[in-house]
C-alpha cells in the first residue's frame, strides 16, 4: 500500500499542536486507504518526545543545517526530493501560516492539486475532500485527480489527542541542499509593544465586526460594554479600518481570548476569527444573517438587526 | 518600474448568498460585484509606490465580462493600464491552472513587483501568490503589511500567526501577497473617472496565449455546494427586542452565569 507523509512543523523542541492533529487525521486517513503513515521532520534536533510514542510508522528526518530556520526556497527543494524518495500518495500538513507560505509553491513545482484548508475527508481513497468556501458560510466538496494530493487540514479538524499510541523507527533520508539558493534576508521575529489592554484576562467581551457599519456607531458597543463590565474586542476589519487599536483584535492574528462570556456584534464568524475565541465560556451572537457561521458556536443566537437589539439589551441589563 | 497587481471580482462581502440549483456554485444573478478585499489594499500599496517612485502599474483580472468594472475602478483609481482575461475555455481553472496563465501573461510583462490579495474571499484557496512565484521563479512573500524599497531592494513586514511578525529583505523582482490594513484604499476621484475612459483594457484570450490547453486542465473540481452541518445546539431568542433582551440577560444571569 502507498504512503501519507505528514509534514511536522516544529516550534522550538516540540511539533506543533496544528501538526499533531495533521498526524491524527493521517491515522484516519490510513484506516481508511490502508497506507502508512510517516511523519517528516526538518532540520538537525532529535525526534521530540511527543512522537516517540505515536501511532505511526517512521519518523523520517531530514536533519540539513540549511532547513534549521524556515526557509521557502529551501524547504520546497527539500519536500520535493523527499517526495521523490518516497514516492508518497498523499503529503498531509496542518494549514498553518508557515504551510501558506510555501506549500503552494511546492504543488506548483510539483504540478498537483493542493487542497489548502481542508475541514474534512469525503473519501480519501476516491480523492473528495471538504473545504469551506465563502469565508465559511459554505462547504465543499472537492474532487482530485488520481496521483500526488496535498493537503493542509484547518486547526481543529481533528483531535491531537487520538492519535493514539505505537513505535515508530526513525530513519534519515539524505537530501543535498547545497545548490539552493536563499533569496530572502529574514531577520528576528518580534511581537509589537503591549498596547493598554489585555483581552485575555477580559471576563466579559463585547466584540464588534463590520456589521457595525459606521465608526460613530462604535459608542453603541461602549455603551453595552459598560453595561456589563466588560472590555470591548473586534473583528480584523473594524481593526483594519482604524477604528480600534490592533491590540483589540480577536482571531489568529490577534488575541486568543477565553471570557466567561463573547458577545459577538455584527461578527460573521470567519474562522481566523473564531481560533481566537471560541474557547469562550458563553458565546452570544447577534447578526442580521441566520447562516453566518458566528452561530455555528454560539451558544445563544439573536437573528436580527443589532441596531434594534442592542439598545433593549442595554435598557434590560439596567433595569436588573 | 513595473508593478502588476492581480484583482479578483467577486461578491461584495454581506452579500445573502443563494446555493445554484446544480449545486456547483451561488447564483449570481442579483449580487452586487466588488473587488476581493486584499486585493485592494494591494492596488492601494502599488499606487502608492508608483506616487513615490515614478513607474507603471498594471492591474489583471481572469474572469467573466463584468469584471471589466474592477479593472475601470482600477484604473480609475490611478492604475495605468488593464489586461483582462477572458475565454469560455477558462470557465472552470483550479489554482494551478489559473497560475499557469498568470504566469504566462506576466512572463511578457517584465514585472519587478507583483503584487496579489492573500486569498480570495469566495473560494478562500490562498494559493494563486506563491504559485505564480514559483512559476516566474522569483522569490516572494506572503501576508506583507509593510513595505519599504529602495534601490533594488524591497524590505516587508510580514505577518506570523499569534501577533508575531519578521521583516524580510529580497532583490527585485519578487511577489508580494498583501494583508489587508497595509493601508487606507483610496476612492477614485472624479478626475480619475474621466482619465479611466481613455486608458487601456487588453483584452487577451487562450488563443493569445503560447500555452498548451492541457495546462489548464483542473487536478481539483468542485462537486457540490451545501451550507454546513450544525454542531452545536444553539438557543435562538425570538420576540420584540425588548423581549429578547429580558430573556437574555435572563439567561446570562441565572444560567450561563456570566457575572
Ligand atoms: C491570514 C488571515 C488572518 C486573519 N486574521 C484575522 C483575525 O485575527 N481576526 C479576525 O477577526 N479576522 C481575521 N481575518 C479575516 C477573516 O477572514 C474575516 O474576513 C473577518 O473576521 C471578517 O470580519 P467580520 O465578521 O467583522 O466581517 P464580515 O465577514 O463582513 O461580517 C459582517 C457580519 O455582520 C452582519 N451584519 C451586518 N449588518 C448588521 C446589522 N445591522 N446587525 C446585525 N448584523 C449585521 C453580517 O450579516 C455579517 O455576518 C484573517 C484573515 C486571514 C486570511
Ligand atoms: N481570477 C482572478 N483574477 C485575478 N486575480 C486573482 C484571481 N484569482 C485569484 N487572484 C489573486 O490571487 C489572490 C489569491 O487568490 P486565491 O489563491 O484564489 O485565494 C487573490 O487575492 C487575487 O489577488
Amino acid at each position: 500500500m502507498g504512503k501519507i507523509i505528514v509534514l511536522g512543523q516544529m516550534e522550538g523542541s516540540q511539533v506543533s499542536r496544528i501538526s499533531l492533529e495533521a498526524l491524527s487525521g493521517a491515522r484516519q486517513l490510513a484506516a481508511a486507504t490502508g497506507h502508512t503513515v510517516l511523519a517528516a521532520l526538518f532540520g538537525p534536533g532529535d525526534p521530540p518526545e511527543q512522537l516517540a510514542g505515536a501511532d505511526i510508522a517512521e519518523i523520517i528526518r531530514l536533519p540539513n543545517a540549511e532547513l534549521a530556520d524556515y526557509s521557502p526556497d529551501h524547504y520546497v527543494a527539500a519536500a520535493e526530493a523527499l517526495i521523490a524518495a518516497e514516492q508518497p500518495e498523499l503529503l498531509v500538513t496542518g494549514h498553518s501560516y508557515q504551510i501558506r507560505d510555501w506549500l503552494p509553491r511546492l504543488a506548483a513545482r510539483l504540478g498537483r492539486p493542493l487542497i489548502s484548508d481542508c475541514i474534512g475527508v469525503r473519501d480519501a481513497g476516491a480523492g473528495r475532500w471538504v473545504r469551506p468556501v465563502f469565508q465559511g458560510k459554505i462547504s465543499a466538496d472537492v474532487q482530485t485527480s488520481p496521483g500526488l494530493v496535498l493537503v493542509s487540514f484547518q486547526s481543529g479538524t481533528y483531535r491531537a489527542d487520538e492519535l493514539g499510541s505505537g513505535s515508530p523507527t526513525v530513519r534519515t533520508v539524505p537530501v543535498d541542499l547545497s545548490a539552493v539558493e536563499s533569496r530572502l534576508q529574514r531577520e528576528e521575529k518580534f511581537q509589537e509593544a503591549k498596547g493598554a489592554v489585555d483581552l485575555s484576562r477580559a471576563e466579559r467581551i463585547v466584540a464588534v465586526g463590520r456589521g457595525i457599519g459606521e465608526e460613530e456607531n462604535l459608542q453603541l458597543a461602549h455603551d453595552l460594554a459598560k453595561a456589563l463590565g466588560a472590555e470591548v474586542g473586534s473583528s480584523r476589519p473594524v481593526v483594519d479600518y482604524g477604528w480600534l487599536d490592533h491590540d483589540r483584535q480577536v482571531g489568529s492574528s490577534g488575541q486568543t481570548v477565553s471570557p466567561k462570556l463573547y458577545l459577538a456584534l455584527g461578527i460573521s464568524g470567519a474562522i481566523q476569527h473564531q481560533v481566537g475565541m471560541k474557547n469562550a465560556g458563553c458565546i452570544v451572537a447577534i447578526n442580521k444573517d441566520a447562516n453566518a457561521p458566528i452561530f455555528e458556536i454560539a451558544d445563544y443566537g439573536i437573528v436580527g438587526d443589532l441596531f434594534d437589539y442592542v439598545p433593549a439589551l442595554i435598557k434590560a441589563l439596567h433595569a436588573r | 518600474m513595473r508593478i502588476c497587481v492581480l484583482i479578483k471580482q467577486l461578491p461584495d462581502t454581506g452579500s445573502a448568498l443563494k446555493i445554484r440549483a446544480d449545486e456547483l456554485w451561488v447564483d449570481e444573478d442579483n449580487l452586487v460585484f466588488s473587488a476581493n478585499e486584499s486585493d485592494s489594499y494591494a492596488l492601494e500599496e502599488a499606487l502608492l509606490m508608483k506616487e513615490a517612485q515614478g513607474g507603471e502599474v498594471v492591474v489583471v483580472s481572469l474572469g467573466p465580462e463584468r469584471v471589466g468594472q474592477v479593472l475601470k475602478d482600477a484604473l480609475a483609481k490611478g492604475a495605468d493600464r488593464a489586461i483582462h482575461l477572458h475565454d469560455p475555455a477558462w470557465e472552470v481553472l483550479d489554482s494551478l491552472g489559473l497560475a499557469r496563465i498568470m504566469a504566462a501573461v506576466l512572463k511578457e510583462e517584465q514585472c519587478d513587483l507583483i503584487f496579489t490579495g492573500l486569498q480570495s474571499d469566495d473560494t478562500g484557496d490562498g494559493q494563486l501568490g506563491p504559485m505564480l512565484a514559483e512559476l516566474l521563479d522569483m522569490p516572494h512573500v506572503t501576508l506583507v503589511v509593510e513595505t519599504e524599497l529602495s534601490d533594488g531592494r524591497i524590505k516587508v513586514k510580514q505577518e506570523l500567526e499569534g501577533g508575531w511578525f519578521q521583516y524580510v529583505t529580497a532583490q527585485l523582482p519578487v511577489l508580494l501577497t498583501i494583508q489587508s490594513g497595509i493601508n487606507k484604499p483610496r476612492y477614485a476621484s472624479l478626475r480619475g473617472i474621466m482619465a479611466m475612459k481613455h486608458k487601456e483594457i487588453k483584452a487577451v484570450g487562450a488563443g493569445d496565449l503560447d500555452l498548451p490547453a492541457d495546462q489548464w486542465v483542473a487536478g481539483r473540481t468542485l462537486q457540490r455546494l451545501y451550507v454546513p452541518e450544525k454542531t452545536k445546539e444553539t438557543v435562538f431568542l425570538e420576540g420584540s427586542p425588548q423581549e429578547v433582551g429580558a430573556a437574555l440577560v435572563d439567561h446570562l444571569v441565572n444560567t450561563a452565569k456570566v457575572f
